[in-house]
Formats: C-alpha cells, sequence, structure tokens
C-alpha cells in the first residue's frame, strides 16, 4: 500500500521537477498577490496586521487553485490514466500519492515563503509561526479538496474557471480556520484550537477524498 | 431492458412521463390552496410582532424559502445516491430538475433575508452565520449546474453531477458549524431572524406557506424532468408516440 | 378577525411596507416566471424534436 503511493510520489515529483516553471509561477502568483494587498488598502500596520491572515490564506488558495488543473490533465492526455485505472492496485491510493505529491510542489513551498509575507504585514514572531504552521496543516486538505474537482473537470471545457467554482465552496472551513489560528494568535487568544481542527479536517480529507476523486476519475475515463 | 422494466417500473422515464403529467395540475393547486390559506393567515390575521413590527412578516416567505433551499439540496443528494448505488435513469434526471428551483430558493431566502435585514439590523447585509451559509449553498447550487452544464454526455453529466452532491452534503455541515464558529468569534448578531414566542396564527402561517413552497417546488420540478425526458429519450419509441400524441 | 383596519394600512405596513412588499413582490414574480420559463422550454423542445423526428422519418424513407 505504501510502496503504491511512494511509487506515485516520486513518479510526480519528478515530473514536476521537468516543470519547475510552474512551481516558480505559482509561487510568484502568490507572493504578487499578497503584495497587491498592502498597495491597494493603504500602509497602515495596525490595518495590515488585522488583515494578514484573510489575505495570505485567499492568496493561498487561489495559488493552490492554479495548479488543480494540472493534477490529472496530463496523465490523462498521455493515456496514463487509463491504465492506472485498469491496473489491479486501488485507483484511491494512486491519487492519494498524486495528491502528496501535489502539496510537496504546491503547498509546501506556500508555507515556507508565507512568513517572509508576513513581515510585510507587520506579524509578531508567534504570529508567524503559527501562520507557516497553519498553512502547512491546512493545504494537504487543499490538495485532496482540489483533488475531487480537478478529477470532475477532467477534459472539460472551460475546466479551469469551473474548478474553482466547484472547489473554492468547499475550501471555506480550511480558510476559516487557517485565518482564524493566526487570528487568535493576534490577538492573543492562542490558535492552538484552530490548529487541531485544521490538522482534524486536513486528515479526515485525506482519508476520503482521493476516494471520492477516484470515484469522480473513473466517471470521467468511462 | 426487460429487467429494469420490472424492479424500477416506475422510475422508467415512459412510466414516469405521464404520471408526472397528471400529477402536476394537483400539487400546482396544492401549492395554490396552501398558499392562499398561508398569505390569508400570515397577512391579515396574524397579529403584529411586539418586537420587529410589521416587518416580521417578511419570514412568512423567508423561512419557507431557507427551507426549500437546504431540503431541495437534501433531497439532489438523496437522488445522486440512489443514481450512483443502482444506476438508474431517473435519479439524474430529477436531480438536474430540482436544482434551478433549490438555487432560485436559495436567491429568494437571501432576498427577503437582505429586505429584513435592512430595518432590522440597519444593514442590507450582515455577515450573519445563516445567510453566509444560505450563500454559500447558492455557490453549492450553481457549483452543480455549471458542472452538469459543461458535461455533453448526460450519462457523465448524472454521475459527476451526484458525486459532486455527496460531497457537497458531507460538506454542508462543516461548512455551516465553521461559518457559525467564524460567526460567534467576530461579532454576533443581535437580532434573529426567527426567534421569539411565535404565536399559533404565524406558526400556521409559516407551515402552510411552507407547504405551498415545497408543492410548488415538486410542480415545477416535475414539469422541467418531462422536458428533460424527453430530450435524452428522443430516440425511444415512446417519445416518439408521445410527440406523435401531441400533434393530434 | 381580520387584523388591519384599512386598506392603506395593510399597505403601509406600519412603515414596512416597502421591505415587505418588495419580498413578496420578488417573490411573486419568481414563482409566476419561473414556471412560464420552464413550459416554453418544454413547447420549444417538442417543437424541436418533432422537427427531429420528422426530418429522420423523411431520410430514412
Amino acid at each position: 500500500m505504501l510502496k503504491i503511493i511512494l511509487a506515485v510520489v516520486g513518479r510526480d515529483l519528478k515530473l514536476a521537477m521537468r516543470r519547475q516553471a510552474d512551481i516558480v509561477s505559482a509561487l510568484f502568483f502568490f507572493v504578487i498577490v499578497v503584495s497587491l494587498f498592502p498597495l491597494g488598502i493603504g500602509p497602515e500596520a495596525d490595518l495590515l496586521r488585522k488583515l494578514a491572515p484573510g489575505v495570505l490564506w485567499v492568496a493561498a488558495l487561489l495559488a493552490t487553485m492554479l495548479s488543480l488543473p494540472r493534477l490529472f490533465a496530463d496523465d490523462h492526455r498521455d493515456g496514463t490514466l487509463e491504465q492506472l485505472a485498469l491496473a489491479p492496485h486501488p485507483l484511491g491510493l494512486v491519487v492519494t500519492g498524486k495528491v502528496i505529491a501535489h502539496w510537496l510542489v504546491s503547498g509546501l513551498p506556500l508555507a515556507l515563503i508565507a512568513p517572509v509575507l508576513g513581515i510585510q504585514f507587520d506579524l509578531s514572531n508567534d504570529a508567524l509561526l503559527v501562520l507557516t504552521g497553519a498553512i502547512l496543516l491546512g493545504t494537504p486538505a487543499l490538495s485532496s479538496i482540489g483533488a475531487i474537482g480537478a478529477a470532475l473537470t477532467l477534459g472539460l471545457r472551460g475546466g479551469g474557471v469551473l474548478l474553482s467554482l466547484l472547489v473554492l465552496p468547499l475550501y471555506i472551513p480550511v480558510l476559516i480556520f487557517g485565518a482564524g489560528a493566526v487570528d487568535a494568535t493576534v490577538s492573543g487568544l492562542g490558535g492552538e484550537g484552530h490548529l487541531s481542527l485544521l490538522a482534524a479536517m486536513t486528515l479526515a480529507s485525506l482519508g476520503f477524498a482521493p476516494w471520492a476523486s477516484a470515484a469522480a476519475l473513473k466517471i470521467a475515463l468511462e | 431492458m426487460t429487467d429494469r422494466f420490472n424492479l424500477y417500473k416506475y422510475a422508467a422515464p415512459a412510466t414516469f412521463y405521464p404520471l408526472a403529467g397528471k400529477l402536476i395540475p394537483w400539487f400546482a393547486a396544492a401549492s395554490v390552496i396552501f398558499g392562499l390559506a398561508g398569505l390569508y393567515l400570515g397577512m391579515l390575521v396574524a397579529p403584529t410582532d411586539f418586537q420587529q413590527g410589521e416587518g416580521y412578516r417578511i419570514i412568512f416567505i423567508h423561512v419557507p424559502a431557507s427551507w426549500m433551499s437546504m431540503f431541495i439540496y437534501l433531497v439532489m443528494a438523496f437522488w445522486a445516491a440512489i443514481g450512483l448505488a443502482f444506476n438508474t435513469r431517473l435519479s439524474g434526471m430529477m436531480a438536474q430538475a430540482l436544482a434551478p428551483t433549490g438555487a432560485l430558493m436559495a436567491f429568494l431566502s437571501l432576498w427577503t433575508g437582505a429586505l429584513w435585514g435592512k430595518p432590522m439590523w440597519g444593514a442590507w447585509w450582515v455577515w450573519d452565520a445563516r445567510l453566509t451559509s444560505e450563500l454559500i449553498l447558492l455557490f453549492l447550487y450553481i457549483g452543480y449546474m455549471a458542472l452538469t452544464a459543461a458535461i455533453d454526455d448526460p450519462r457523465r453529466a448524472d454521475k459527476a453531477g451526484g458525486l459532486l452532491l455527496l460531497v457537497g452534503v458531507v460538506n454542508v455541515p462543516i461548512i455551516y458549524f465553521s461559518v457559525k464558529w467564524w460567526n460567534t468569534l467576530h461579532q454576533g448578531s443581535t437580532v434573529n431572524l426567527t426567534k421569539s414566542s411565535m404565536a399559533t396564527t404565524m406558526l400556521y402561517g409559516m407551515l402552510l406557506m411552507a407547504l405551498c413552497f415545497w408543492m410548488y417546488s415538486i410542480a415545477v420540478a416535475f414539469m422541467r424532468v418531462r422536458t428533460i425526458m424527453l430530450e435524452r429519450e428522443r430516440h425511444t419509441d415512446w417519445v416518439k408516440a408521445e410527440l406523435e400524441g401531441d400533434a393530434r | 378577525m381580520i387584523y388591519w383596519n384599512s386598506f392603506a394600512d395593510f399597505i403601509h405596513m406600519g412603515g414596512y411596507g416597502l421591505y415587505v412588499w418588495g419580498s413578496f413582490g420578488v417573490n411573486v414574480l419568481i414563482m409566476a416566471i419561473e414556471p412560464i420559463v420552464v413550459t416554453r422550454n418544454q413547447k420549444a423542445t417538442k417543437a424541436r424534436l418533432k422537427r427531429q423526428i420528422r426530418a429522420e422519418s423523411r431520410s430514412t424513407e
């Protein structure tokens, strides 16, 4: 079981390394969107500190959306996906591997760069730490829920826009608790409760979403 | 074909199409009767609410619309589950026929909520937990309709839409509680749309209106599902017979 | 039984007239328009399908 997942993760990472430009562009998209906000609303430190959690999280959601359409599209185009679906091992495990790989190239970089952007918003060290932790804990849920949307919209016209229409409403709980964790730290309440709920959501979605995506992929491949 | 005919006799479009046609007038009539009775009680007989004044009368349509918007989503998810489990053709068509009505109900709930909120809260829109959840529900409806509209093959549209509905219905409680929690953390609205002790006339008025909305939704969904059936089954004999019979 | 003293009172709705009638008006409008749109769709679909069937039967004959 673990072997299948690891094999898929390794393969997808290798493929992703050939397209490093994509990873870097998504990351820069995140940086640019976040940096636009102070320009749009003014440089008052108090205001920025209050807005930072929401802005960073919404930008993280959007940056994750960017790479989702590619999650299955390339494998679909060259026929790999059909072979994987016909293979004896369950498709859900393959999707789990792909989700993990997607998170490693999209969610993890976001978490690593988020504290730097947090400094722009005058966040305290504690808040920066919680922000990194929250994005680290929350983005796997984004990748796995997003995989369902990517599988449902596989091969459709206007798939990217449709994908965000389907997936963004489902991201709301992650957004609320992710931004809430940082918010609670900023206001001195402590974000541990939020973080543990975020972790619970990530675990639940990692457990369920790959199987839902596998079902969606089978529907799309029929 | 024969095994399905025995097992899912009433789920077969050829049987359901005329049945729905016969039932539509009855549901429509029931809707009108319940609506008139509900309006009579709610608008003419029921006394004013001492806290909210006459503005409270908006809840006679706000609450039924909100209930229906949630109920229709659940019914769609129910059909989706049936459709994915037993591979029946009717279920996907029913889900697709219900979606626009559900979205309209969610819209009505938001519209009446805004018109209620302006005099009560002093603002057209307040990030109240219920209104916010209703807005997200509207997004879910729109996502479902956009997905099924984007897929040309009706079988795939049914199944993909059904899967999205099931994912959505699992998420709805999570979304609702997270929004509620978010709301209590940030402000907590003071006046509630539907609290306060309701007089029995008010309660009956509201229940009658809810029945009116329910019957209306069934009638419109049946009308829509008949169109979908004709479209999907256009190569079958029963549709041809139906259309020829219609011409005479 | 009727709560209102006059028709003007009923329309006025204790100062909430705009909001109450705005809600009910849009509601009635939607519930009137939706069935009309659905019926027209059905008529259009039927007409289109009839044309298709006629065209098909002509081409096979």
